[in-house]
């Protein structure tokens, strides 16, 4: 079999961005969580949240540090695997990822050490503002990737000369027509990922019966805010599907699994697509949902695959399959959000373990949701890698082959399946050791037993 | 084009300037990661990863800004030497992650400790030389087709570049015992001045074979070096380096604590600038200059504003994130309080 260098660059690619996704959105959620302990804890005076707050960090570090591992990797791919692409778009991608890196990254890793180790060290007000310079640095790291990447699918402000992309006008090329809708939708997926990681970590908690005080709290805090987040999410994705019908039609098309151009479509709730054939098999279908969701009219016209080019199709059975899955999670998420509602209207909300176990096993499935959106989304963009501009086939270096990419995935598979199930099981460890009282009068800002400090060693600055 | 406001000196300056950073700041506790490697016990292996733990991941973002920067000012650079690279740069990536995590999971890892500190130190290793082997095969050159790499996988590896590649091990190795000599006391000074000695004697021997060699292999480098008047206007560069071999090794042998560190600095600034003179203006060497392969005006301009205002930010607070945890780490903090 002759291996396919660009088959197994996007591989490549999916594998470290799905790695380098995970850790992302939970660092990006816990940055902010830490923040409402914080403002919690400066409003009460409680000193539980800030047992909560320092259980947490912990977790964030270890989370931090996957994540900055995993995104130094990402710069590079585009040189060793999508070089041509980088030749033709870097004169405006580039600097989109430039002020990703100057303003993003080093926010955060540079506040890190702060943060981490220097509770003791700085004064409390730069203490706070290292704390803030790192919530602002993931979101601006967001802002830049999910513009370069909307551009992507959405081109707009350019120019195209002799095959290379020229910026016209940076304000259109960053304000997309797809980023503001990919934005917010990503960024509320991160926070309700996040919220339902730590839900299922207090539910664990609590069916131990072990720190009642501290889980209570963190189940408490975070089923509020998912009341509102995972209806806004349903709301925000609702419109990114709108505006994926008007700039992406394959896309949707692809994802919706229609062949034919019609008005009145159906809701195809299940089936296995034909790529081959051009149609549906075993179809589940609901009349005129369809055109109901996507074009928000029963009579609405959805665009069929047939009306493109083969060569210019999405492949339909991953994106189709992918959304289902997605939008599956997303219901039960709403499901649970629903029931914790009449639960805490019974006062039950901490003692009921089918409600408990529903919550441990959302944490999961909401990072499975996460990578299932993404997936949708970018298999959805194929066959381009500017969407109607340039293909994915035209993006790869010449000189690279088959062989050189699979020894480099397999690379890539190898490292990552040592240091991410470590890492797992590293952060499983401080959950089961839960949020610990003796810590926070330790000067042990990280949980890192051995700090280094000044010989001169003088504490005080935040009381604890 | 527009003739009036030329951003491509500035874009070099501030590319030079970030790859230096990185080459500098990464280098010391890439070298710190290997001296870790010799040291005797727990205790000590403790104390020299937590001289650099606050702001080893500061330093590695300089890695990421060089990448990004090149891809924004110098697209086409980026799409040649990135591809003609494509091992040595996964076998650094991965060795990087190893070290990376292993800072946080040699802590809550305990019962697999040995592994990650072996992944910490082979990892810094591995990843040092495979820098310096990029090194090698960035000033030999690629073979180019219009705008493509037209080489094949292996084109990297030379013995000009497998030295290159063992000359950056002694080289940060002589940053990290410089680091280690300014952070620590006692015993691991004592031994990180012993390991110092070794690496300068290898810094300096990789500095005269690629000074008799790149002139040998490359006239126009010859040329550039050896003819009338450059001979004598950059005669001060070696003469500078000779003169910083020197103070290095009295730091490295009297009690000095902060000359070693400096002197390694000074060492590296003056092959860093040699390597500089010998390419200028090339920055895919013998085929592109740093005009060919910019990216347009509107880019650079555009990405210019952000960037005059954000580094002189960056500078700022990683100077004092480094002031912050200023003096001696030790190991009997922590538990204690």
């Amino acid at each position: 079999m002759e291996l396919d260098p660009v088959f197994l660059s996007r591989l490549q690619f999916a594998w470290v961005v799905a790695w380098h996704i995970l850790p992302y959105a939970l660092l990006f959620g816990l940055s902010s969580w830490r923040f409402a302990l914080a403002g919690s804890r400066r409003s009460t005076e409680r000193e539980i949240y800030l047992r909560i707050s320092m259980f947490w960090i912990k977790i964030f570090s270890v989370s931090f540090g996957m994540g900055v591992v995993s995104g130094v990797i990402m710069p590079f791919q585009f040189g060793t695997n999508w070089s041509r692409f980088s030749d033709a778009t870097a004169d405006i991608l580039g600097p989109l990822l430039a002020y990703e890196g100057l303003t993003a990254f080093f926010l955060e890793a540079a506040f890190l050490g702060v943060l981490l180790f220097g509770r003791k060290l700085v004064p409390p007000w730069a203490h706070f503002t290292a704390a803030l310079m790192v919530a602002f640095g993931t979101l601006f790291s967001s802002f830049w990737i999910l513009a370069a990447n909307s551009w992507m699918q959405t081109p707009a402000g350019y120019e195209l000369i002799d095959g290379r992309f020229l910026p016209r006008d940076w304000i259109e090329i960053i304000f997309n027509p797809s980023f503001p809708y990919r934005l917010a939708h990503t960024v509320v997926a991160f926070y309700v990922t996040t919220a339902f990681a730590v839900v299922a970590v207090a539910a664990w908690l609590l069916r131990r019966g072990r720190f009642f005080a501290e889980a209570s709290i963190m189940m408490s805090m975070t089923l509020w805010l998912l009341s509102v987040l995972v209806p806004l999410q349903i709301f925000i994705g609702d419109l990114h599907g709108l505006n994926t019908r008007e700039h992406q039609p394959a896309k949707l098309a692809a994802v919706e699994a229609h062949w034919e151009t019609a008005r009145g479509v159906p809701l195809v709730l299940f089936a296995v697509p034909d790529e081959e054939n051009e149609t549906n098999h075993l179809a589940i279908e609901v009349p005129y949902l369809g055109s109901l969701i996507l074009a928000h009219s029963l009579d609405g016209e959805i665009k069929g695959l047939k009306d493109f080019p083969r060569e210019d199709r999405p492949p339909v059975a991953i994106p189709f399959l992918s959304f289902r899955l997605m939008v599956g999670i997303g219901v039960l998420m709403l499901a649970v959000v629903v029931a914790s509602w009449w639960l805490r209207y019974r006062d039950r909300l901490f003692d009921s373990p089918w409600f408990l176990r529903a919550c441990m096993m959302m944490a999961p499935l909401s990072f499975v949701a996460v990578l299932a959106g993404w997936t949708t989304t970018e298999v959805g963009r194929q066959p381009w890698t500017v969407y109607g501009l340039m293909r994915t086939a035209d993006s790869v270096p010449p000189s690279l082959t088959g062989g050189e990419v699979l020894v480099s995935l397999l690379g890539y598979m190898a490292v990552y399946l040592i240091i991410f199930p470590a890492g797992i099981m590293v952060m499983a460890k401080l959950v089961r050791k839960g949020p610990d009282t003796i810590e926070s009068d330790s000067p042990i800002e990280s949980g890192r037993p051995d700090r280094p400090t000044r010989v001169q060693f003088q504490s005080d600055g935040e009381q604890p | 084009m527009n003739p009036v406001l030329d951003f491509v000196p500035i874009w070099t300056l501030i590319l030079g300037l970030g790859i230096f950073f990185y080459v500098l700041l990464d280098g010391f506790d890439l070298g710190v990661g290997m001296l870790h490697g010799l040291a005797p016990d727990t205790g000590s292996r403790n104390l020299i990863m937590n001289s650099i733990a606050p702001v080893w991941d500061g330093n590695e973002t300089w890695l990421v800004l060089g990448g990004v920067g090149l891809l924004a000012a110098f697209p086409l650079a980026f799409a040649i030497i990135i591809p003609a690279l494509y091992f040595p740069i996964l076998v650094m990536l991965l060795a990087l992650v190893f070290r990376g995590v292993a800072f946080e999971f040699r802590f809550r890892d305990a019962p697999h400790r040995t592994f990650w500190d072996h992944g910490f130190c082979y990892g810094s290793a591995v990843a040092t030389f495979a820098q310096g082997v990029m090194l090698g095969a960035f000033i030999q050159g690629f073979e180019i087709d219009g705008r493509h790499f037209a080489g094949t996988t292996f084109d990297f590896i030379s013995p000009f570049s497998l030295m290159t590649g063992i000359a950056l091990v002694f080289g940060y190795g002589l940053l990290g015992a410089g680091w280690l000599i300014l952070k620590t006391e006692a015993e691991i000074q004592a031994a990180a001045r012993r390991h110092g000695k070794i690496c300068l004697v290898g810094v300096l021997l990789a500095v005269l074979i690629v000074s008799v060699w790149t002139p040998l292999q490359h006239a126009e480098i010859a040329d550039r070096w050896f003819s009338w008047p450059n001979i004598a206007l950059l005669a001060p560069v070696p003469i500078a380096t000779a003169l910083a071999a020197f103070g290095t090794w009295r730091a490295l042998s009297g009690t000095s604590e902060a000359g070693t560190f400096i002197g390694a600095a000074i060492l590296f600034t003056l092959s860093y600038i040699g390597i500089a003179i010998s390419l200028w203006p090339m920055i895919v060497p013998y085929h592109y200059t740093l005009w060919e392969a910019a990216s347009s005006p509107k880019t650079q301009a555009f990405l210019l504003v952000g960037t005059l205002f954000l580094l002189p930010v960056i500078l700022v607070y990683t100077g004092w994130s480094y002031w912050v945890f200023r003096g001696k780490v030790r190991g009997d903090i922590g538990y204690h309080h």
